[in-house]
């Protein structure tokens, strides 16, 4: 195994994979904040302090990112689940797509989030 | 199942490295696994110095010079030297391919790395174990298969129908692509893997085969069919320029076409 070279399309089947795995682990802290919004403001208070931290932080926009690599990819991998996109050019096109695409739609929600004051 | 690390007795360690050829003046680096199962040592890599102005440009042709002068103990298979048999699958500079269409040119980096194919059980040097591989193509009963009365003379076929099996009877069975798969790397005890399903795909495209349901019925299971991931490996490694990942998502079409 080890001597196999890796290759784009390999890369992101596990990196999808990753992905989704983070987003089960991500989702509870979407849980936690919903449920301490619900218990009261203290317990909300607690949430805030946390994601609002630098540690909080980078968790979160780890998540955004699983959140939109995961949708693009999944989209990725409907296309070709109906029976497109598999010309050599197509499937790297779509993969580097995914990728791309995935971080550049993270950065955006970031500097969107930022400049209507979500940062605060 | 899943292993990351290579069995203990499988570890390679060191290796030899075999001379320069005498006199020559342009020489290509070979690194070649080596694997003998009588003498109870691990495999090692030995290098190798390939004459380039006294062989011909292919992969295959550097290994036939290298068993022809420098050490006869070299163990691999070819026949054809062409592409066509898919004798001499090997995994080369990283990536599945034939050593007899792969010229040393192309691979770049300094020395061509050669391995046998991954994650099969290895006879000797770069001859894998394929029994497991043949067990699965003869599992998809690769033949003709009819309930309807044979004809006086052929089963005849039209242009079009026939136009439905190109890019799908080409296959030589060399196992690139089935070896190139990860989820093979890991399942191919119930996994069928990219070449098995091609062909699988080649008689359920078949316009004269009248068992398609029954292969159908036959792929419909977690492993079999539904290991692939779409990886694309196999497409990427295939040496025919075949594409089984493509197959293979026909081949699942197919399965809820029939429940429509």
């Amino acid at each position: 195994m080890q001597v196999y070279r890796w290759t784009l399309t390999m890369a992101l089947s596990i990196v999808h994979r990753a992905t989704g795995i983070a987003l089960y682990v991500g989702t509870l802290l979407l849980v936690w904040w919903l449920v301490a919004a619900a218990s009261g403001p203290a317990a909300y208070a607690n949430v805030q302090a946390f994601t609002g931290s630098i540690i909080g932080r980078l968790i979160v926009f780890g998540y955004t990112w699983a959140l939109m690599h995961h949708m693009l990819s999944g989209i990725r991998h409907f296309v070709w689940d109906l029976g497109y996109g598999f010309k050599a050019n197509e499937r790297e096109a779509l993969t580097w797509g995914a990728l791309i695409g995935g971080i550049a739609l993270t950065v955006l929600i970031w500097i969107i989030a930022y400049a209507t004051g979500g940062g605060r | 199942m899943v292993e990351f690390a290579l069995p203990k007795n499988s570890k390679i360690t060191g290796g030899k490295t075999w001379p320069k050829p005498a006199g020559a003046t342009d020489v290509r680096e070979f690194r070649v696994y080596r694997w003998n199962p009588d003498d109870g040592k691990n495999p090692s890599v030995d290098t190798y110095y390939v004459d380039t102005n006294d062989c011909g440009p292919m992969v295959l042709d550097g290994l036939i010079w290298i068993k022809n002068h420098i050490d006869p103990s070299l163990t691999f298979r070819r026949s054809c030297r062409e592409g066509v048999c898919g004798s001499c699958a090997m995994n080369i500079d990283g990536q599945n391919t034939l050593a007899c269409t792969r010229s040393m040119h192309d691979v770049k980096d300094g020395a061509v790395k050669i391995n046998p194919l991954p994650h099969q059980p290895v006879v000797k040097d770069l001859v894998p174990d394929l029994t497991n591989f043949y067990a699965q193509y003869a599992s998809v009963e690769p033949w003709l298969k009819t309930t309807s009365p044979t004809p006086q003379k052929e089963w005849r076929q039209s242009h079009e129908d026939r136009e439905k099996l190109d890019g799908l009877y080409e296959c030589i069975l060399c196992a690139c692509c089935s070896t190139s798969c990860p989820s093979y790397w890991w399942n191919s005890d119930r996994y069928l893997g990219p070449a098995a399903l091609l062909q699988a795909n080649r008689w359920v495209s078949d316009s004269r085969d009248e068992a398609t349901g029954e292969r159908l019925d036959n792929l419909e299971d977690p492993f079999r069919l539904y290991r692939c991931h779409t990886i694309m490996n196999c497409a990427k490694a295939c040496p025919k320029g075949l594409n089984p990942a493509e197959a293979i998502a026909e081949l699942k079409l197919k399965m809820v076409e029939r429940q429509i």
